[in-house]
């Protein structure tokens, strides 16, 4: 994307000669992804900082135009693809809500343990990398470790690793069994103590609480008027959660606290990071202990899912509606009307637009993607820092360039 | 008094329209009156924070009169309150006011809705295109802009490795 002078006007005045500009990226091993970032600097302090995005855009919400409310599910979960099922669940939720489908407790537990165990993967890499960028490797690998055995489980209920579009309209592909809940369970094991080297190996390091300390901070005040959400919101004293504000899925049943810090730095983003890793697994330790049985998706007769291999090859009925289903412009009819609704996805409030014109497609698929409005208040955050805390920055920001972009 | 009733005696002409869906309470407001009525929920009925600005182009729309339909979602982070307001523009030149003075996330929300539809917002203070390259010249979620584009991508400028 060529820079428009005028972006420069002040800073290209004759006596502000000694500035200098920096690229940043596109390519660049701290962006993890595709972000440039055009630094103008004095020395190594940043006077101003213009993001330039759209390396990745590829028209995910047109696609969602064209696509229906199931089959589209497989290009949301490329948006977010640290956690891919939160994306998922979060557009199912967006859906069903449009369509007044109330799901199964099994269902609705089933994706709230989901939920989490994405939110946990998010945050690893989140610390993991934060922590690469600045000099801690082992940290990294650590993480890195725990978020395999997430992709194993989810690899056992899905038989994808990373996109898994998982979730339906009214259910889930298929149910997990009880080798699963086990597979869970061990992990919920491990984890902990994994969790407690983390924190022996980062938390009072002070290499680290060098680099991230005082960093970056953003207001309570500034981080409302900016529209932050999620942990970067609560780092910096916000205290709102959707899970908590708008309860959704099974979190009403569940008990859990809302993690929050004061400071609003670096260094408190990955605290309060850290210590949601262990209410989510509080949370997912919760519902191995009540997962309700039952049927996972809804009851056919609803029409808004497959009915049951069984009932397919041995009825009229089930055949039909299996066709029904899956048959272009035939499926289910959504309601003239719009919609918004949010989640709480690992980053902050993950919501869709969704507007529906009597087809089983959406008339329009917005997606309001946490990371585009964190992104927006970099140059706010960076500046009067020094160049090294760009990396520190961005890596509390947890930018993941294909849902900044879509 | 809710900020419901409190907003209906303020602005008497305005016409607003409540509906519930849902969860979700709307309004939609004309676009003439959007600056003032955004700023008194702002500033009288605590909805601190912007968190979605998206449009919708009503073009093929079923009963539609209007073209364009620009969403503004509203919270309140102290009660968690919700609030969706709708204002309609048009065709030829689809322009808002801007909401950056009021909340600092409209500049990119704001941004993405010009470089999508084409809906220019006055006294934004960096209106460039955001997603798509800048010499784009269409405006790709428009209802009448077709899924494959119309050849741009065919038409980019290709940098060899002798020339670059």
């Amino acid at each position: 994307m060529p820079l428009d002078v005028s972006d420069f006007a002040e800073l290209d005045a004759p006596e502000k000669e000694y500035l200098w500009t920096l690229n940043f990226g596109p390519q660049h091993p701290a962006t993890h992804t595709t972000l440039r970032l055009v630094l103008t600097l004095d020395g190594e302090r940043v006077v101003h900082a213009v993001p330039h995005i759209g390396y990745l855009h590829s028209g995910f919400e047109k696609l969602g135009e064209h696509l229906d409310f199931n089959q589209y599910v497989t290009i949301v979960d490329r948006m977010n693809y640290i956690s891919p099922m939160m994306n998922e669940i979060a557009w199912h939720h967006a859906v069903e809500k449009l369509l007044d489908i109330q799901l199964t407790p099994r269902c609705r537990y089933l994706r709230t343990m989901l939920s989490e165990l994405m939110r946990i993967q998010d945050h690893l890499l989140n610390v993991g990398t934060c922590a690469l960028d600045l000099g801690g490797f082992t940290a990294f690998l650590y993480c890195f470790y725990q978020r395999e055995k997430i992709y194993d489980i989810v690899e056992f209920a899905s038989g994808q690793r990373f996109h898994t579009s998982y979730t339906r309209v009214g259910g889930v592909m298929f149910d997990v069994n009880n080798a699963w809940v086990d597979k869970v369970r061990d992990f919920c094991k491990g984890f902990r103590k994994v969790h407690e080297e983390t924190h022996k190996l980062l938390t009072r390091n002070r290499i680290f609480i060098e680099r991230v300390q005082g960093v970056g901070t953003l207001t309570k005040e500034d981080a409302i008027n900016m529209g932050v959400t999620g942990p970067l919101a609560r780092a910096s004293g916000v205290l709102r959660d959707l899970r908590k504000d708008e309860p959704y899925l099974a979190y009403p049943d569940l008990e859990f606290k809302v993690v929050a810090a004061k400071d609003g730095d670096c260094y408190a983003r990955y605290l309060v990071r850290m210590q949601e890793m262990l209410e989510s697994l509080q949370l997912i330790e919760q519902i191995i202990e009540n997962f309700p049985e039952g049927p996972v998706n809804v009851d056919p007769v609803t029409k808004a899912v497959i009915p049951a291999k069984p009932a397919v090859y041995r009825s009229i009925e089930g055949l039909i509606q299996h066709f029904e289903v899956i048959m272009p412009n035939r499926g289910f009819g959504s309601p003239h009307e719009e919609i918004y609704a949010a989640i709480e996805s690992p980053n902050g409030e993950l919501g869709f637009y969704v507007v529906g014109d009597g087809t089983s497609r959406a008339y329009r698929a917005r997606c309001r993607p946490p990371s585009y409005v964190h992104f927006a208040t970099f140059p706010h955050m960076i500046k009067d820092h020094q160049l090294s805390d760009v990396v520190a920055v961005l890596g509390s920001l947890n930018i993941i360039a294909a849902e900044l972009d879509r | 008094m809710s900020y419901q009733a409190q907003l209906e005696s303020q602005f008497p002409d305005a016409g607003l329209q409540w509906s519930d869906f849902r969860d979700n309470h709307r309004v939609v407001v004309p676009a003439a009156r959007l600056a003032e009525i955004l700023t008194t929920l702002k500033q009288t009925h605590g909805f601190d924070q912007l968190a979605e600005i998206t449009a919708v182009d009503y073009l093929e729309y079923e009963d539609s009169t209007d073209r364009f339909g620009v969403v503004y979602v509203l919270v309140n982070c102290s009660t968690g309150e919700r609030l969706i307001v709708k204002a309609f523009v048009n065709d030829p030149d689809p322009t808002l006011p801007s909401m950056y003075p009021l909340w600092k996330s409209a500049d990119w929300l704001e941004r993405e809705v010009f470089d999508m539809f084409g809906i220019h917002f006055e006294g934004h203070p960096d209106p460039r295109r955001i997603l798509m390259p800048d010499e784009f010249t269409a405006f790709p979620l428009r209802k009448d802009y077709p899924l494959k584009g119309r050849g741009e991508r065919h038409n980019f400028p290709v940098i060899t490795r002798s020339e670059s």
